[in-house]
């Protein structure tokens, strides 16, 4: 019997969502049965080369993790997406960037000035830099270029489906090794989850009319359980993250940073984040909701936690 | 001059990269490990609150998550100036402890075991995870799957998410522990004891009791003499979550122990334009190359590097089987790098007592697992004995408690010259006159694996071998020949 043909790739990424994977326990099993790998760095030895020899469309679905900042990584999402029927930005690094994405603060040669000269523990005092081909005694070594700017997979191919979390649970997991196996897919370009928001799944008790004065960080409190983390002035991303997480950082007493992504049809999720934290400040007068927004220490790094990439911005400074 | 690449997922996938160059004669002249990755921490962190940072770092490595979330909330714990209460210590610890055990069980059943249990020149379709059931049965493997997954939802408990876990802040944790969740832990922890005990046996039967495994574990081409850096307890003892680091000369003697705060007096870092990853090596001894020996600066990590650090083990069990390895390999330290896998399977001995006796604390499910900072932030370090090795977490802040500066040591960092070196030895004792012997990848595989690095492409290969492609070229760089495996 002919399986379907699976691929699964890491790209710009910690390892965690192939750790995510293998956290199923039965489920990855069965999805070694119902499909042949066809390339899985992690778990099985197959070769580029023998990615390059299949054919246009001769891999039925492709997990890509990660996000893509280097030539190599670009240049494997394009030939994934040739070979690929079905091509899945599997977690959020994919999806929107991820936690690799707040690279985008900064660019190649303030990352490299940072890392290789200005780091305490580095001496450098010839200000060496990792280079793409460099000529040792022996001969020559390379490495593959580094890019200015994080792109998520669909800012550089045609991405199908969308399956957001850092990474996905294994609930979701399973759910979307089920809809492979069956073949019963949602309409192209879904995002594989919840349609709400973590607030919809979120146990803590909410008060409609609550308004806050001041915003606090985690350093100076610890939060009462059971409230609503933003009635409680703790910037939590809830309102403007996609559900499908059951809510796991607010159950234990911390706030959510958004790693689903934004809710459905919303476009950016540090603007619809901005317009929720607005409608509950306590006040009308101008000058006092600007010093109340300016307790929000970091918004950048806060509401754009995993998917600076794919907001409007992108990134912080031209290059 | 010849050329050989090893390529461990081929060069475009590339998580780790090594290239061989022989000489005129044929032999091996130099060997480099490339780290074809970076992602630049250290910048994007600057300008996010310091208290986030446990939450960002985790994602450094899928792998090791939780080594880092714990270094990074010590490091915010003395950057605010603030002492966690006990129940928060034990707490982390107790997290702590099976992080390494899910990361250790991971590492020798998925990776290492196949190599010894289905024997280095086994059939290379067979030598891997699923042909192990043939030789141990399924139970076995299933066993693999049911302890990691123990070690998993222990760390969830405390940490919220096993893989990027959120619950470290400054001053202690998020939550406590419930009576029942802690009952849930200390049966997990009994079995994971168990598997402990069991792992320690089959490595017996499987490695020990086979002089062919023995000789190779302490042939000339899998040893070095370096110095050891590891973390120990007030009686220089083996610790993973605080205490003194301890360095270790290549005779076995306390060369210096200092508080992690003072790392930047100890440790240097080297940057070479043909790797993304830095060098580190003891600023005392001085970079002298990729060279062991007392007066280069070279030192490594990881468990057998540990367990030469230290004095002993501070459990029983880990204790009796520490000093039956120092025994059996001719007294401390060793040098051999394939001792490694036993020495891993001692500190999952440790780790599993550890995580038993903790989970049976009487005070560990106190209320109180947070004391809220009131001084103003500047500066913090956080160290802990990740799976891989020592992890050096150091951040500063402005009065805000914004960062404004990141400096992070990995544990693969720390052995990258090594890992460089042995895999240039293990290749000079496998390719001689140009000849290239079959066995040129396994021995390479090895050398490599038995560091687990963590950066490189052998952690990030859990599950099965690391694969590996070599390509011969003569010294006009004409490939004229190539050995796979498939």
């Amino acid at each position: 019997m002919n399986k379907r043909k699976l691929a699964i790739y890491w790209a710009a990424t910690c390892g965690g969502c192939d750790i995510a994977i293998l956290d199923t326990q039965t489920k990855v099993v069965e999805i070694a049965d119902a499909f042949e790998l066809v390339l899985w760095p992690i778990a099985a030895d197959f070769k580029y080369k023998d990615v390059e020899r299949l054919a246009q469309g001769s891999i039925d679905v492709c997990l890509f993790n990660g996000a893509v900042r280097s030539d190599e990584q670009e240049e494997l999402a394009h030939m994934l997406r040739d070979r690929s029927n079905v091509l899945v930005a599997f977690g959020s690094c994919a999806c929107f960037g991820g936690i690799p994405g707040l690279g985008n603060v900064s660019d190649k040669a303030g990352i490299f000035a940072k890392v290789y000269s200005d780091t305490l523990s580095t001496v450098n005092n010839n200000g060496i830099r990792p280079k793409t081909k460099v000529k040792v005694s022996e001969g020559e070594l390379t490495l593959p270029g580094f890019h200015d700017t994080v792109r998520s997979l669909d800012q550089v191919v045609e991405t199908d489906y969308y399956v957001p979390g850092c990474p996905p649970p294994v609930s979701l997991i399973n759910k979307v090794a089920d809809a492979l196996i069956t073949g019963e897919l949602p309409p192209a370009g879904s995002v594989i989850a919840s349609d709400k928001t973590v607030c919809d799944e979120c146990p803590r008790e909410r008060d409609e009319n609550k308004k806050v004065k001041e915003f606090k960080g985690l350093s100076e409190v610890t939060p009462d359980p059971k409230k609503c983390l933003l009635d409680q002035g703790i910037i939590c991303c809830g309102p403007a993250t996609r559900a499908g997480c059951e809510a796991t950082c607010p159950s234990v007493n911390m706030p959510c940073r958004g790693c689903f992504g934004p809710p459905a049809g919303i476009l950016d999720q540090g603007a619809k984040l901005l317009s929720a934290i607005s409608s509950i400040i306590d006040s009308k007068e101008e000058q006092e909701i600007e010093r109340i927004v300016e307790q929000i220490r970091d918004p950048l790094g806060t509401f754009y936690r995993f998917g600076l990439p794919k907001s409007l911005f992108r990134r912080t400074m031209s290059t | 001059m010849k050329r050989i690449t090893i390529d461990p997922i081929t060069r475009l996938e590339g998580h780790g990269k090594i290239e061989i160059f022989l000489d005129r004669k044929g032999d091996v002249a130099n060997a480099y490990l490339q780290i074809p990755e970076l992602r630049g921490f250290e910048k994007f962190c600057e300008g996010r609150p310091a208290e986030e940072l446990p939450r960002i770092v985790p994602r450094i490595c899928g792998v090791c998550p939780g080594a880092h979330h714990i270094a990074s909330s010590k490091c915010v714990d003395d950057l605010y100036h603030v002492d966690p209460p006990p129940a928060a210590k034990k707490l982390r610890e107790l997290f702590y402890c099976a992080h390494v055990v899910h990361s250790h069980i991971a590492h020798f059943y998925l990776l290492a075991a196949p190599d010894f249990v289905m024997g280095p020149a086994a059939d290379p379709a067979e030598r891997n995870v699923l042909g192990m059931i043939s030789k141990v049965g399924i139970e076995v493997v299933k066993d693999v799957m049911k302890y990691r997954g123990f070690a998993q939802d222990i760390q969830a408990v405390i940490g919220g998410k096993a893989t990027h876990p959120v619950s470290g802040l400054p001053g202690g944790l998020s939550k406590s522990l419930s009576e029942e969740e802690r009952r849930d832990i200390e049966e997990k922890a009994a079995g994971c004891l168990e598997f402990a005990k069991f792992s320690v046996k089959l490595f017996h039967d499987v490695v020990l009791g086979e002089k062919k495994y023995v000789d190779l574990i302490t042939s000339k081409s899998y040893s070095m003499r370096t110095y050891y850096m590891g973390m120990v307890d007030e009686d220089n003892r083996v610790a993973f979550y605080d205490g003194q680091v301890r360095v270790v000369n290549p005779d076995g003697e306390e060369f210096v122990k200092f508080d992690g705060r003072d790392y930047l007096d100890h440790i240097e870092e080297r940057v070479e334009p043909w790797t993304y990853l830095k060098f580190p090596y003891l600023k005392a001894v001085g970079w002298k190359g990729f060279v062991d020996g007392a007066d280069s600066g070279v030192y490594r990590v990881a468990p057998l590097a540990r367990l030469n650090a230290a004095d002993g083990m501070a459990t029983p069990l880990a204790q009796e089987e520490y000093e039956r390895m120092f025994d059996t390999l001719g007294g401390k330290p060793v040098h051999a790098t394939l001792a490694n896998h036993w020495a891993r399977l001692i500190e999952i001995l440790y780790l599993s007592e550890r995580l038993l006796d903790l989970s049976r604390d009487p005070h560990i499910t106190a209320d109180d697992v947070r004391t809220i900072p009131t001084e103003t932030p500047t500066e913090g370090t956080g160290v802990v004995e990740a799976p891989r090795g020592t992890l050096f977490h150091h951040y500063r802040t402005d009065e805000q408690g914004l960062i404004t500066d990141v400096n992070l040591i990995v544990a693969t960092g720390n052995n990258h010259a090594a890992i460089c070196m042995s895999v240039r030895d293990a290749a000079r004792g496998a390719i001689k006159r140009g000849k290239v012997s079959e066995g040129l990848l396994n021995m390479v595989e090895m050398a490599f694996r038995a560091y687990d690095p963590c950066m490189a492409c052998a952690t990030h290969s859990l599950p099965g071998r690391m694969p590996l492609v070599a390509g011969v070229y003569d010294w006009r760089g004409n490939l004229i020949r190539k050995l796979t495996r498939e």
